[in-house]
């Protein structure tokens, strides 16, 4: 253990014996432990194009179906002699060039949907087309491998059903130190001192107390462990940014944190798509590049893979009010330092054969999770899934 | 004839949304059956929500041509769906015909829907108001022919050529027998029956499109004929697996998340040889004697509408901006008109996690204590919820309430007696403890600690 590290856990220990009877669980945590490897998600809702994200600029097809919104040669930076970046993501270039950034082509899922808030809770929950579940992917993992809420974090106000388990519920934290002056409240403390998490009922009632002493033992220890870590890495000035400066920096303090979700929104480009568009996959791309070069310079980027995907991609052709209407198939993107496929792992869009003028997918999403539910997280990826999906492997 | 309190709480709990203590001891000297036909007075009023009329949005093709630029048209679709929302929202706040609200609100889940034109969804919940309690082979068979199922389901593309199996999947496996009681074959077959219904564009009524039908023999749950529509919702409904399906939801909802199998059996055995008339199955539920078993009573978790409407009746809050209720809904995890998908809210549990409970435990003093929890200044940091501070908190919900008329009513009350009538489900002795060591001698304190606690959230 290096100095640092002492004086930060032996801080934190200190300050554990002045924490009240309901954080006492956490004692049990194994303080060193900070070898553990991170999931960061990042969704980016609303439906993004990603044939204007990862462009197949040498295709006949996507120049005649999209005829005010196909991207010309200064608006791209070409990846291979078929695809290339949007030139919003020019600050990515560099991933993709030393091997940390993965890009898998045309995934979905069968008989896809295309109304956001369906296929978004298709993606979340790992559930088929024609299934309805009530828990996420990331929440079945908490149910079957974790203790605590705080294992799964939403830098957000509301929690989203990938973190929703049975048993367990991760936790949506927009600002760590308002959520613990909350807890604070002397009348709210008293009670929860008064239950123990251990002698509450199974009915409602005890599932009220339980979530409540979980979000105070959550909010205590996030906020413990997190108050002596400052990040003072420069980050774009957007609220993407900032979500994601959090997450580095909850990563760095050494949180027992596995699963990050963050997401970036305004991805629902009927109309006049062009600027906007570049725009927003900018502040992405810049997000996260902050993001990845902050976590290199604390020697934590090893540790991390951040999956990136969005609830469907558009339709192949252009509407006409020079924006892009509700499609399927898209990509995922994967970045860290250990990937095991790089680049462009798959073919590119097939434009030729769609169905219904819609790209046909090839990977199904399901097969990522397995793969990052097994070699990333460690866990197995058949009872998560509810079923022996096999994997596409990449990590 | 005299109604325990206790019994009239929960009664109103599951028929309407709580009770003040006030009108609770008005009702206590009818007996349970005049109170629970009360509640069935008026239920053909409907209550019929009428914001939104079928000329105000018409095909975007012709608002085009009017004029509007897409940016309008889409402004104008969220504003009338805002409109419909916080109108059913000030019926719910102000009716006296509460039951109607609380059925149509498990109609609502049970044919849970989501298109674009909100005209659509408006004649979907007034199709629930008008069968409500009627037979729900007639309520099926108006909901499968609204033109807002229609289009949500996909039936509009239901055609002889290229039948589409959205709606009869939905129809087997939601709204009325429930997963493993059918084939992927009937699926096929019963989508058959469905080809060439449809609703027309001008006049959003249903249209049975003939060239569209397929009218050719079917084999469907071990029948053969040459079946429409309506012959596959009638086979449905012979089959008694519907009314314990049916049965078992209403069961939910009304009385125990946790289901008593031999009741609900009786219960489905009842609603099907009444020919599935919903009224008197609920006034079977509420005239029982187990319904107002302890077991039953203050086991459920309030939904987040049953929650908001519940709290500002009983305090009888007025909202002088009412998108507040609205910020609510959003944060809380249940927007009127906007259910998940096509299964509805998962309820129970799923209404609960970190943020929804702290958000539910710190309203009440929000709203009707300038935020403070307690009168004693013992808050650390008041710049707490939601970023805001109770200044700001108070001019932004903007909400008001009569403290002299509250407290008047809850005059002389011990810590215990008003545990009681405030909260379903009793909390542990040293919570009321802590309760009357910081607030022996303050009653509104006392009130707002105690509906501020994780039980308020029972019914």
């Amino acid at each position: 253990m290096n100095r640092r590290r002492f004086i930060k856990t032996s801080a934190l220990a200190s300050s554990y014996l002045l924490l009240p009877e309901f954080l006492k669980p956490l004692e049990k945590l194994n303080l060193s432990d900070t070898g553990e490897k991170n999931l960061v998600i990042v969704q980016l809702s609303g439906g993004n194009d990603w044939l204007n994200t990862i462009v197949p600029f040498n295709n006949d097809v996507y120049f005649q179906k999209r005829s005010k919104l196909a991207l010309r040669n200064d608006k791209i930076i070409t990846l291979n002699n078929e695809l290339a970046l949007n030139s919003g993501l020019s600050a990515l270039k560099e991933f993709y060039d030393d091997g940390n950034l993965c890009i898998v082509n045309n995934v979905g899922y069968p008989n896809p949907d295309r109304s956001h808030f369906r296929s978004m809770d298709i993606w979340q929950s790992a559930s088929s087309s024609i299934e309805y579940w009530n828990t996420g992917w990331i929440g079945r993992y908490l149910d079957s491998n974790c203790q605590n809420a705080y294992q799964a974090i939403e830098v957000d106000s509301a929690l989203s059903l990938a973190l929703k388990g049975e048993r367990l519920k991760g936790i949506a934290v927009k600002d760590v130190k308002k959520l613990f002056d909350q807890t604070k409240l002397p009348y709210f403390k008293d009670i929860v001192d008064i239950e123990k998490k251990e002698t509450l009922n199974e009915d409602n009632q005890g599932y009220l107390y339980k979530t409540l002493i979980e979000t105070y033992s959550s909010a205590g220890y996030i906020y413990e462990t997190t108050k002596t870590t400052t990040n003072d890495f420069e980050y774009p000035n957007t609220n993407f940014a900032k979500q994601l400066k959090n997450v580095a920096t909850f990563i760095e303090s050494g949180l027992n944190t596995r699963v990050y979700y963050v997401s970036l929104t305004g991805f629902d480009t009927h109309v006049a798509q062009l600027n906007q568009h570049e725009k927003l996959l900018q502040t992405y791309a810049e997000g996260i590049s902050a993001f990845i070069k902050n976590l290199r310079s604390k020697n934590k980027w090893d540790n991390t893979l951040l999956f990136t995907f969005s609830e469907f991609g558009r339709r192949v052709e252009e509407n006409a009010s020079a924006g892009t209407d509700h499609g399927t198939a898209g990509n995922v993107l994967l970045f860290g330092g250990n990937l095991k496929k790089k680049g462009i792992v798959n073919d590119g869009p097939d434009l030729k054969y769609l169905d219904d003028g819609d790209l046909k997918f090839k990977v199904d999403f399901r097969s990522i999770y397995s793969n990052i539910l097994s070699n990333w997280l460690n866990t197995d990826a058949a009872k998560i899934l509810k079923s022996n999906i096999v994997p596409f492997e990449l990590i | 004839m005299v109604t325990p309190l206790e019994h009239i709480f929960h009664l109103y709990n599951r028929a309407g949304f709580g009770i003040s203590y006030k009108e609770a001891k008005s009702l206590s000297n009818k007996s349970i059956k005049e109170i629970v036909d009360g509640l069935f007075n008026n239920i053909a009023d409907g209550n019929y929500l009428r914001v939104i009329g079928k000329e105000d949005i018409t095909k975007p093709k012709e608002m085009l041509q009017s004029g509007m630029s897409k940016k309008e048209i889409r402004q104008l679709i969220i504003d009338k769906g805002i409109d419909l929302n916080l109108k059913w929202v000030e019926q719910l706040l102000n009716t006296t015909n509460v039951l109607i609200e609380k059925q149509t609100l498990f109609w609502h889940n049970h044919f849970a829907c989501r298109v674009q034109n909100p005209y659509l969804i408006q004649e979907l919940n007034n199709i629930h108001r008008k069968f409500a309690f009627s037979s729900f082979r007639t309520l099926l068979v108006e909901v499968s022919k609204s033109p807002a199922m229609l289009e949500f389901l996909n039936n509009q593309q239901n055609r002889k050529e290229h039948p589409n199996e959205n709606f009869a999947r939905e129809l087997m496996e939601l709204f009325t027998l429930g997963r493993g009681n059918y084939t992927e074959n009937d699926i096929k077959q019963s989508a058959r029956a469905f080809t060439g219904w449809s609703f027309s564009r001008n006049s959003y009524e249903f249209e049975f499109r003939e060239k569209q039908h397929d009218y050719d023999e079917k084999e469907f749950l071990n029948r053969k004929g040459n079946f429409g529509g309506e012959d596959i919702i009638n086979i449905i409904l012979d089959d008694k697996q519907t009314a314990l399906f049916l049965c078992k939801k209403i069961y939910k909802y009304y009385v125990n998340e946790i289901i008593d199998e031999t009741r609900v059996k009786a219960l489905a055995e009842y609603y099907y040889l009444n020919q599935y008339n919903t009224e008197s199955l609920l006034k079977k539920i509420f005239l029982s004697d187990w319904f107002y078993n302890d077991i039953n009573m203050g086991c459920n978790i309030k939904s987040p509408i049953e929650y908001v409407i519940g709290l500002s009746r009983q305090f009888k809050i007025k909202y002088a901006n009412e998108k507040v209720l609205l910020g609510f809904q959003r944060q809380l995890g249940q927007v009127l008109f906007f259910p998940p998908n096509v299964a509805g809210w998962p309820g129970g549990k799923n209404w609960i996690d970190s943020s929804t409970l702290m958000l539910r435990m710190r309203l009440p003093s929000l709203i009707l204590n300038n935020g403070d929890i307690e009168n004693d200044g013992r808050i650390d940091d008041p710049d707490d919820m939601m970023g805001i501070s109770a200044e700001q908190i108070n001019k932004k919900l903007n909400t008001s309430v009569n403290w002299a008329e509250i407290l008047n009513t809850h005059e002389g009350l011990t810590l215990e007696n008003l545990s009681k009538i405030l909260l379903a489900k009793q909390p542990n002795s040293k919570v009321i403890n802590v309760i009357s060591t910081n607030a022996a001698n303050d009653l509104k304190e006392q009130i707002v600690k105690l509906i501020s606690l994780p039980e308020y959230n029972l019914c």
